[in-house]
């Protein structure tokens, strides 16, 4: 692309070190005294997120006063836990592993997931792979419409789409990964007085990238506001392992790998940061469009998909409901 | 014979619209509208496939072709002529029970 933006390309930057004291002051503030717990649990992935907020918490607590857990499924990257240790040896924190396979197997997960994909794909069972994948927006307008890859035990792929029943199978059991894991960390938290830190990056919070009750529920998010290329200089200045810092967000979720982009952003990240930021500053798409790399019709776009992922997700961030209000809470 | 606008519309206001009060134009984007989050996209594509008997392929799935009731309504009609020589505007029996 030949045009050249008028927005600066430094527009995500920020100072990492007064934006550490600044989190961390937070942090110290809402677990000590407005939350009045003794420390807080991590539920560290191996993911570049969640090892920032373990580094943060360390940081504003203490690395004794944190607890960093890890929660591995029979569908994990071994590269989740090998990485997870890391981080929890980096900061010198205390850990913990729970293997939580067999509480999946107990409620059905694997079982349900599996009935739901083969509604689409009927002979998916035993050796087969699977993971959800959007259209990449990139390759034209199109819907963003989920297709299920499988890979057979003979290593052959192919990509279905799927029906709304099948997805939302699909959904409703994977979901149960994220909230074990939620029920595992508020065990810990229970036992030890600790509060639970949650992990979302703005975009993930932004768009509803989060089960509801599952990986949304927490105590604090001290990253939430933060676009995901900021998490990688604050990162980079807290001293994040190299490997955790380079390595491609994924969900692990499924037991083929999938990026945060097939799954849900549909864009590769840095493009959606810049779009996401673009369209809170009110950054019209024609000058940001060379900025980001794509044309301005795609840039506007993705302005209305993130309008429309707004609306759909709304819900994810809303307490429960009262029929009329009790004031004396 | 009930026409595709109307069969679309009658869907959309019993499956998404439900309680909320909105009027929905034929040439209003679904998308811009909220109309369907990820879920609702696929029940709309399901709704087509088994109403009209016919198949949607990846690259048919643009809103070009089913981003408001007169652009998936027209797209309908192109398909059904082309498929089976049916008359624009008529209607094939229901194959399958709609609604899901």
């Amino acid at each position: 692309m030949n045009a050249t933006s008028a927005v600066s390309p430094d527009i995500l930057k920020i100072d990492a070190a007064s934006e550490t004291e600044r989190i961390t002051a937070n942090i110290r503030d809402l677990v000590f005294k407005k939350l009045r717990r003794k420390g807080a649990v991590v539920g560290v992935s191996g993911g570049i997120d969640s090892a920032v907020v373990a580094f943060l918490c360390a940081r504003a607590l203490g690395p004794e006063r944190v607890l960093v857990l890890f929660t591995p499924e029979a569908d994990s990257s071994a590269d989740s836990l090998r990485l997870g240790k890391m981080v929890a040896e980096s900061i010198a924190a205390p850990s913990l592993l729970e293997n939580i396979t067999p509480i999946l197997q107990a409620a059905g997960c694997y079982e349900r997931r599996d009935a739901a994909i083969r509604q689409v794909v009927p002979d998916y069972g035993p050796g087969h792979k699977c993971k959800l994948v959007l259209p990449d927006l990139l390759s034209g307008d199109r819907y963003p419409i989920y297709f299920m890859v499988v890979q057979s035990p003979d290593g052959k792929s192919e990509q279905t789409r799927l029906t709304a029943e099948a997805y939302l199978g699909v959904l409703a059991a994977t979901n149960l990964k994220q909230r074990t894991r939620k029920l595992v960390e508020y065990y810990y938290a229970d036992l030890k007085h600790y509060v639970v830190a949650g992990t979302p990056n703005r975009l993930e919070y932004d768009q509803g990238f989060f089960v509801r009750y599952g990986d949304g529920a927490a105590d604090l998010k001290p990253i939430a506001h933060l676009y995901k290329s900021q998490v990688y200089q604050l990162a980079a200045y807290l001293g994040v392992p190299q490997e955790v810092q380079n390595r491609v967000p994924t969900t692990d979720t499924y037991s083929l790998e999938q990026s945060q982009e097939e799954f849900y952003f549909s864009l590769p990240l840095k493009k959606m940061d810049l779009c996401l930021y673009g369209k809170n500053k009110g950054i019209a798409a024609s000058e940001l469009a060379p900025l980001v790399g794509l044309p301005e019709q795609q840039v506007e776009r993705v302005y209305n998909l993130i309008d429309a992922k707004r609306n759909a997700t709304r819900y994810l961030h809303m307490p429960p409901a009262l029929v009329e209000p009790i004031p004396e809470i | 014979m009930p026409s595709i606008e109307r069969e679309i519309r009658s869907f959309i206001v019993e499956n998404f619209l439900l309680a909320r009060e909105e009027n929905l134009g034929d040439n209003d984007s679904f998308l811009e509208k909220g109309i369907f989050d990820s879920t609702g996209i696929l029940e709309l594509v399901s709704f087509v496939e088994n109403r009209y008997n016919i198949e949607l392929e990846p690259d048919e799935l643009v809103p070009d072709n089913l981003d408001s009731i007169a652009s998936l309504a027209q797209f309908l009609q192109r398909k059904l002529a082309a498929q089976s020589a049916i008359p624009e505007m008529s209607v094939p029996a229901p194959s399958v029970q709609s609604g899901l």
